[in-house]
């Protein structure tokens, strides 16, 4: 009874925040509806037993993910009303309840999740961290070192795209320096997008 | 003496590719001597061969398997026997003289190595048809030989008349080849094997009507390449090619290939006696019509083309009368003279520049003395004079019709060799006697290089003597083979009328001939605007029957399948699938506008319908299992 | 009421639509970015629900990856977007129409 009450609390929570990020015309409104919805997203987890990922899912999204993108807000200046051209939104929902059905009549009917069976049992004996770094560190192993190279490999690229030219601080150039800078580099620049 | 075997069959082959190598290079003296050189190798293998067999003995290899499928078994064999080595020595004597002589006719030539490896091809093609051991080879070979025919005819492929009497040639073989293959079918349908021996063996346990069909399917077959009548136009426009291609193939070797057919098959002709009398009336008939179209041509090498046409109507006349012993040893005599009386029109024609009408020369003997005795010899020995090879051969036709009682073919091919003595001398008279009316066209003869004489020489000596000489030695090798039958008139008094009579018979018309055309020559309007003459002209309008007959309908019909079918059903249904995808194209280029947004609504678009693909697919395949269990 | 995995499917697949809708409507980039945050975390929704339901570590150890997925996405894709935004000074999906076919 307790649980289904937290879930649909949950479950409105997370539909009406991720909407609100869907739809709102403000940007900032979108990014704190969406940091509130991954919050209410990682009590889906501690509901499922989930402890580690929700955690995970905290310190992640909320903490990391929401920090990029709240510093890339701030970057573009996406702080006022978002302008967008809208055509055809009717067929935009048409097709996303279509695919939400499609998607959860496979899951859910017999025609697959009767096949399932456990690889990996839960083991109550431990804890869900522990069970988790077990499975990690042992049959994940090798996807675990791979992802952990594509986040170093994601590291440098972010720094190497987003800090060229750091050497130059805007802040500190004469408006004149500015102005000079932007004519002779506009040029260079989209000579270098050619390649 | 496999080596042998080997040698005279490759040589020629390796002679083609070595040619064939400068096939697109100008002209390099090389490649001829090479030809020639190796096909020279050939003749004496085939010489040495023939010695062996001589003595009795037969060489039989079995190079490789060449199809073996299931109950189908055909090796690439060969065999070297009484009758395969007389068609190897003729063919190999003729085409080693004829490749000598084309260094000299081809000397100016554009195409000088392509004509060699032509040539040579069609030389090896020749000796595999003779030397197979086996039907199916037998038919590769045929096919070769009509394929090098088609490509010599059409040497010059510049020439419209070339081309148009090369791709005619080549139709109506194709006509003859389909009934042969067909009657190949039919012998291994019924016996199971293509080898001659095995065929010859089991032939005669075959019902009646089938080796009556199968005799008759094969003959078909071999009228086509024998051309005769009703496949005989082809042979007359064949002379579009050059003169040595038409001394070679044309008379010598490749249109004898139809007798060789029966002569080889002669243990099914010999059970089928109704067919072979058909085949010696229907050659007695080709002997006659082609004589009567050779008296009033007005062009040298379809003189001589309707005179080869007429003495194949000779060979099967022996064939199919079961003398198949004559009938090979005229092929032989024939190709001899014959091949020398082409080299020699080769001679005149390349004096008068390339003018074929003899009624524009006249007076040559001054100027080309020895391509006139050459041509006068090879001529007595057509008309069968004593003692030159066509005596022995041609009078021995006339006497096997008359032993066999076919007192009708004996008279039509008496008074064919009349014919033959009054067109071949008619030739002569007017290319080298009489006043040289060539002058007023500004043409100066010459004589053709000395070693090209020298070359026809040989065929010279083989004209005189093959007769005299080869009979009785020829006889009794292939009789090892062929049913042994000697064609004796026992009343010694019937024997000299009848030949002294054929003799003076003969000698009447070629002094008629001389008569008429030696000394100047009168143009009778009266007899030319005759219906006879005009039919003679006009070779019976057979060219012009078949022309309204097939070739105008297949016109038409060709038209209707072009403008009806091709045009408005394959065409358009090719267009239409296009038309559709070009039009779809149109359609959902907009859908690459290059925004990335709505590139995104598709890929939603494409998960939905991937999505609703597999759920249906699954439940298909469910409803498919379950009812399965 | 029991809870089932159902629900919690359901719940996945709104959550998707949802994205879907917001990937294709968004026409800013980074808000686009907001709707594939969106689904990833709808997917992970449901391999949580499947692991806990049918008591398989597996489906854990995805939302795991996924997740670290979401995080370099949104690295490289920032680093992106501010090149593209230093050399056009806009960040509208209209404009990017370089690959017209």
């Amino acid at each position: 009874m307790f649980e289904a009450i937290a879930f649909y609390l949950f479950a409105a929570l997370t539909i009406g925040m991720f909407t609100i990020t869907v739809m709102t015309s403000q940007a900032l409104y979108a990014l704190t509806a969406m940091a509130a919805g991954m919050i209410f997203i990682s009590a889906f987890f501690f509901m499922l037993g989930a402890d580690f990922l929700g955690v995970v899912q905290i310190i992640v999204y909320t903490g990391a993910v929401m920090a990029l993108y709240a510093f890339g807000m701030m970057f573009f200046d996406t702080t006022r009303t978002l302008v967008e051209k809208r055509n055809n939104p009717r067929i935009i929902f048409i097709l996303g309840v279509m695919a939400a059905a499609l998607i959860v009549f496979i899951l859910v009917s017999p025609i697959i999740s009767t096949h399932l069976e456990a690889r990996y049992p839960i083991e109550a004996a431990f804890g869900n961290s522990q069970a988790i770094g077990m499975i990690l560190f042992t049959k994940f192993l090798v996807p675990f070192e791979l992802s952990a190279v594509m986040l170093l490999v994601a590291m440098i690229a972010g720094i190497v795209l987003a800090g060229k030219k750091m050497d130059k601080s805007l802040t500190l150039m004469a408006e004149e320096e500015i102005a000079l800078m932007s004519a002779t580099q506009a040029p260079k620049d989209t000579e270098e997008g050619a390649h | 003496m496999e080596i042998y075997l080997y040698i005279a069959l490759f040589a020629p082959l390796a002679g083609s590719l070595f040619s064939a190598l400068f096939g697109a290079s100008p002209k390099t003296s090389v490649t001829g001597i090479v030809a020639s050189g190796l096909l020279f190798i050939s003749f004496v293998s085939s010489a040495i061969l023939l010695d062996y067999v001589m003595m009795g003995h037969t060489v039989h290899v079995e190079m490789m398997t060449w199809i073996a499928a299931g109950d189908l078994y055909i090796p690439f064999g060969f065999v070297v026997d009484q009758v395969s080595v007389v068609m190897m020595m003729v063919v190999s004597i003729v085409s080693t003289i004829v490749h000598i002589y084309s260094i000299g006719y081809m000397d100016h030539d554009k195409g000088f190595n392509r004509f060699f490896s032509y040539l040579s091809a069609f030389v090896f093609s020749m000796m595999i048809l003779v030397m197979s051991d086996n039907f199916l080879g037998l038919f590769i070979g045929w096919e070769g030989v009509g394929l090098c025919s088609w490509l010599l005819i059409g040497f010059w492929y510049h020439k419209e008349s070339a081309t148009w009497a090369a791709n005619e040639a080549f139709i109506m073989n194709r006509i003859a080849d389909l009934s042969m293959l067909v009657g190949i079918f039919m012998i291994y349908w019924n016996i199971g094997s293509l080898q001659y021996d095995v065929v010859f063996a089991e032939i005669s346990n075959l019902p009646m009507p089938i080796i009556t069909w199968i005799g008759i399917f094969l003959f078909v077959g071999a009228m086509g390449k024998s051309a005769q009548f009703p496949l005989h136009t082809w042979l007359a426009d064949a002379m579009e090619g050059p003169t040595p291609v038409s001394a070679l193939i044309h008379a010598a070797t490749m249109v004898t290939a139809g007798v060789y057919l029966v002569v080889r098959a002669n243990p099914i002709y010999g059970l089928i006696p109704e067919v072979g009398t058909a085949i010696a009336s229907l050659g007695a008939f080709v002997a006659m019509f082609a004589a009567t179209m050779a008296l009033v041509n007005r062009d040298m090498k379809r003189i001589v083309a309707y005179s080869t046409l007429s003495q194949l109507g000779y060979m099967f006349v022996a064939a199919g009368l079961g003398a198949y012993w004559v009938a090979l040893f005229h092929l032989m005599a024939h190709a001899f003279f014959k091949a020398l009386l082409f080299l020699g029109a080769g001679n005149v024609m390349h004096a008068m520049h390339d003018e074929l009408d003899p009624f524009k020369m006249g007076g040559l003997k001054k100027s080309m003395k020895f391509t006139w005795i050459l041509m006068t010899l090879a001529s007595v020995a057509l008309a069968g004079i004593y003692p030159l090879a066509g005596f022995f051969s041609k009078d021995l036709i006339l006497e096997v019709a008359f032993v066999e009682q076919h007192y009708v073919l004996y008279t039509v091919l008496l008074l064919t060799a009349g014919l033959t003595a009054f067109y071949s001398f008619r030739l002569v008279a007017l290319i080298f006697h009489g006043n040289e009316r060539h002058l007023k066209y500004g043409i100066h003869p010459h004589e053709a290089y000395t070693f090209m004489l020298y070359a026809m020489a040989p065929l010279a000596v083989l004209a005189v003597i093959a007769g005299m000489v080869f009979k009785t030695p020829y006889y009794q090798m292939v009789t090892h083979m062929l049913p042994a039958i000697e064609y004796h008139i026992h009343n010694h008094t019937t024997f000299w009328i009848m030949t002294i009579g054929t003799q003076l018979f003969v000698i009447t018309a070629i002094a008629y001939a001389y008569k008429k055309y030696a000394k100047a020559v009168k143009v009778d309007t009266k007899v030319e605007s005759g219906f006879f003459y005009q039919l003679l002209y006009n070779q019976y309008y057979i060219p012009k029957i078949y022309d309204e007959l097939f070739t105008k309908p297949y016109r038409e019909l060709s038209k209707v399948a072009w403008k009806q079918i091709d045009l408005k059903i394959v065409d358009a249904t090719v267009d239409g699938i296009a038309n559709v995808i070009y039009r779809m194209g149109e359609k959902t280029h907009t859908m690459q506008n290059g925004n990335l947004s709505s590139m995104l609504r598709w890929m939603v678009i494409g998960l939905v319908v991937l999505l609703v693909l597999a759920i249906a697919f699954t439940v298909g395949y469910n409803a498919v299992t379950m009812r399965a269990m | 009421m029991e809870i089932t995995l159902a629900h919690y499917l359901v719940l996945s697949g709104v959550l998707f639509a949802i994205g879907l809708i917001g990937v294709m409507r968004r026409k800013n980039l980074l808000m686009l970015f907001f709707a594939t945050e969106i689904l990833l975390n709808a997917t992970n929704i449901g391999f949580a629900a499947i692991a806990h339901f049918h008591n398989d570590l597996t489906g854990q150890m995805f939302a795991f990856f996924i997740i670290a997925i979401a995080a370099s996405e949104v690295a490289v894709g920032l680093g992106l977007l501010i090149v593209w935004y230093k050399r056009t000074g806009k960040i509208d999906l209209d404009i990017m129409t370089s690959m017209r076919g």
